[in-house]
């Protein structure tokens, strides 16, 4: 599903390499972690899977299924199946959350030539996903993130996710202000969205979330690279010890 | 729960607009012409003309003297040059000030005696003429649900064709309410007691030179009279359509809402897409009585230019609300999207004790666009209020200025107002300029004002286009919710105009 081979990536504005090779292949139906120290470039992974300004791939590659993201504009990217929930949402004042949740849907609904949900049919697909969730009517009707608790902002993530039915997402630090109830909603909806054509990436410091969210594979990003891939118990090690020993044995 | 349905509903429907304009290919869908056979007054300005124009009304020579007035008037005036715009000199001997349809040359005796082909333009435009319930002014919006509340709204309409008024929608029913509302020369002819009390009652025919020129050469527009007590039916509304080349187009509105009288107005227009800059100087007066309220609403859309700043309208309106009596009220609320020139400053006299004075505002300028438009606040009473939000939104190389006055005149004590003006800046060559002025002349009152000034956001862009919008459906998404507070003062199916419009003007400057 995403295949991402020795990828190089430094800021566009100054001469600063960030990824120094990342290699990771996420097979549809699995669910991968990345756990690794602050600063090692788990979020700019996500950003340029998905496209975001500002960075420079120097050599590499990243594919979804047989697409080259890296040739995309973010919004065809998104159409071919890519999500990111936000490790920082963003706020948009004055733009009613069901507003943006709709012109997504029917924006990436539009480019893979499907025809427009009817607003009486996404009236009914937002409910039922808004509810499992605990997302209230308010919620949905409050400008997007605008004054939404840090938990009700990523379960607003994992809502857009649902709505949008991707198939690879990205999950950076979603767990993170999470109360613990809300981490159990999360999980859910996550795990709701578990198959076999699926595939996920979670980004996250604490093992808890695993718990939750079994993964098939762990990985450790340090420095740019990966150094370690392992299996669930990898998560746990890391939870006891820190990332000291692995970055040695790396 | 009933509430929430609602709000969903007209969430839905900002959708089904954003949609309806990424559909259309052009970039000004109203620039076509109509071909249709037209009778002009010679080009240029004399008194001979002024009077051609005030015999071809069939007007009574009280409304000649005062015309002829204002044109004398008028040659000793110079064109003021103190806005924020900048075009070439207009020649005024080189515009025709009078143009009709051939076949209104005999007056229409109703709807169905007007030429197919003026309907059809309207039809064109998506201005309801015949008699119909109007689920919603635009296209795209009929698939959505009705939701009951809105699917028995009635709207009036007066539409004018280049010089002349089409004809009038819903007259019987309105009549049935005692509401008078028709062309302003059918006012002239049926209504002159209340013609002559109120014309120039609130802009002066000296007020200023734009003011002056139409004064003298106003050919139609719209007359809007509630009698005490009575609350407008239904939402009023006129339609400008300027279809003539090389035609000035001067309108004249005059509305009065007696005591504890309401209404609701709307204002449209559009023009063809020509290489040759036309002018529009248009009038609005309203007057309101004690205990009256009037919402005055208008989507400003004529034909801006071309990128290059070729063509367009320029426009050059004023419109003031004068609210005499005791506790009345006024709310203007424009979206002003279209004009190569925009030189406008809907302004609310605040005479009566305890009167109030709202003006909303989005101005979009792209391009090569330039608007200078604000409001002017004059609070004569006591225990006044007033309240101004602009949105000023520049992309392209324009410029959008922000002018306001508030002015608190020394018996005008206890009296309150709040500005807020907020700026957003697409791309690095727009300009975005607030000139608020404020003056107090009372210890009691007092003056508040913010003022903003932001880009459209990266990660906000990149947010939506990670989430599937592309670079136009994010920038309109934005620059919507940016515009929000406005667009909720909009009757709803302007508001969704609106919306539309907001798409329109910004294609093209993103990416
Ligand atoms: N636009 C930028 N300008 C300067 N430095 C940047 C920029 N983007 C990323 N970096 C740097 O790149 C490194 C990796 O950042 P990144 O956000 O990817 O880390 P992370 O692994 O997600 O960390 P955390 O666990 O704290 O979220 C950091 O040192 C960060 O400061
Ligand atoms: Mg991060």
């Amino acid at each position: 599903m995403l295949k991402i081979d020795n990828l190089h990536v430094k800021l566009e504005e100054e001469d600063k390499q960030i990824l120094k090779g990342v290699t990771l292949e996420v097979p549809a139906g699995e669910v991968h972690a990345i756990m690794g120290p602050n600063g090692s470039g788990k979020s700019t992974l996500s950003y340029v899977l998905s496209g975001r300004d500002g960075y420079e791939v120097t050599e590499g590659s990243a594919m979804l299924g047989d697409i080259d993201l890296l040739e995309l504009e973010p919004e065809e990217r998104a159409a071919a199946g890519m999500f990111l929930a936000f490790q920082y949402p963003v706020e948009i004042p004055g733009v009613g959350n069901m507003t943006f949740l709709r012109t997504a849907v029917n924006a990436q609904r539009k480019a893979r030539g499907q025809e427009e949900m009817s607003a009486a049919d996404f009236l009914k697909f937002v409910r039922a996903k808004a509810k499992d969730l605990k997302i209230d009517a308010d919620m949905l009707k409050r400008p997007v993130n605008v004054g939404f608790s840090g938990g009700e902002k990523k379960r607003n993530e994992i809502l857009q996710m649902a709505m949008l039915e991707p198939k690879m997402c990205i999950l950076d630090e979603t767990d993170s202000g999470l109360d613990v109830d809300a981490m159990k909603l999360v999980s859910d909806g996550v795990n709701a969205l578990r198959d076999e054509n699926r595939g996920f990436l979670v980004i996250t410091h604490y093992q808890r979330l695993l718990d939750h969210i079994v993964p098939d594979v762990v990985h450790i990003m340090a420095g740019g690279r990966i150094v370690k891939s392992g299996g669930p118990e990898l998560a746990l090690e890391v939870e006891k010890n820190g990332y000291a020993d692995l970055m040695e044995t790396a | 729960m009933a509430q929430d349905e609602h709000t969903i509903v007209k969430e839905g429907v900002e959708k089904e607009t954003v949609d309806a304009v990424k559909s259309l290919g052009d970039k000004y869908k109203y620039g076509w012409e109509t071909d249709i056979e037209m009778d002009y007054a010679p080009k240029g300005l004399t008194e001979d003309i002024v009077r051609l124009i005030s015999q071809k009304n069939e007007e009574p020579e009280w409304m000649t003297e005062w015309r002829l007035n204002a044109y004398r008037r008028w040659l000793q005036m110079e064109e003021p040059d103190w806005a924020m715009v900048d075009y070439p000199e207009i020649d005024f001997q080189d515009q025709y000030y009078y143009a009709r349809p051939k076949s209104m040359e005999t007056k229409p005796k109703s709807l169905d005696e007007v030429d197919p082909k003026l309907l059809a333009t309207y039809e064109k435009l998506g201005i309801p003429l015949k008699e119909q319930m109007i689920l919603a002014g635009v296209e795209g919006a009929g698939e959505v649900p009705a939701d009951g509340d809105n699917s028995d709204r009635k709207v009036a309409v007066d539409a004018v064709f280049d010089s002349v008024s089409v004809g009038t929608t819903f007259q019987k029913e309105l009549k049935e309410a005692g509401v008078i509302f028709c062309s302003i020369s059918e006012a002239i002819r049926e209504h002159p007691e209340l013609v002559k009390k109120y014309l120039g009652s609130v802009v002066p025919p000296t007020d200023n030179f734009y003011a002056t020129l139409n004064s003298a050469v106003f050919s139609d527009g719209s007359f809007v009279y509630i009698p005490p007590g009575v609350r407008c039916p239904m939402e009023l509304s006129t339609y400008f359509r300027i279809n003539a080349e090389n035609t000035g187009q001067f309108e004249r509105t005059l509305i009065i809402a007696d005591r504890e009288a309401y209404v609701s107005y709307l204002e449209g227009c559009t023009a063809p897409q020509r290489d040759i800059a036309q002018l529009h100087a248009a009038v609005v007066e309203i007057v309101i009585l004690d205990d009256a309220e009037v919402k005055y609403s208008t989507v400003q859309n004529w034909y801006p230019g071309d990128e290059n700043g070729k063509g367009g309208i320029y426009n050059f309106v004023t419109k003031r609300a004068d609210c005499r009596g005791d506790r009345s009220k006024v709310m203007w609320t424009q979206v002003e999207t279209g004009s190569a020139v925009t030189w406008k400053y809907p302004s609310c006299v605040l005479r009566g004790d305890e009167s109030q004075g709202e003006f909303y505002s989005i101005a979009i300028t792209n391009n090569m666009q330039q608007a200078d438009t604000g409001t002017k606040m004059t609070h004569l009473g006591k225990n006044t209020r007033s309240r101004i939000v602009s949105k000023g939104i520049s992309a392209g190389r324009s410029n959008n200025t922000y002018r306001g006055l508030v002015s608190m005149h020394p018996k005008a004590t206890n009296s309150r107002n709040y500005t807020q003006c907020d700026s957003l800046l697409i791309g690095d060559q727009c300009g975005a300029h607030t000139v608020p002025y404020i003056e107090v002349k009372n210890q009691s009152s007092r003056v508040e004002h913010e003022a903003t000034t932001s880009k459209v956001d990266d990660d906000q862009m990149f947010y939506c286009r990670q989430r599937g919008m592309d670079e136009e459906e994010a920038v309109a998404l934005i620059v919507n919710g940016f515009a929000k507070e406005v667009l909720q003062a909009l009757p709803m199916e302007f508001a969704m105009e609106a919306q539309q419009l907001v798409a329109i003007s910004l294609e093209g400057s993103v990416g």
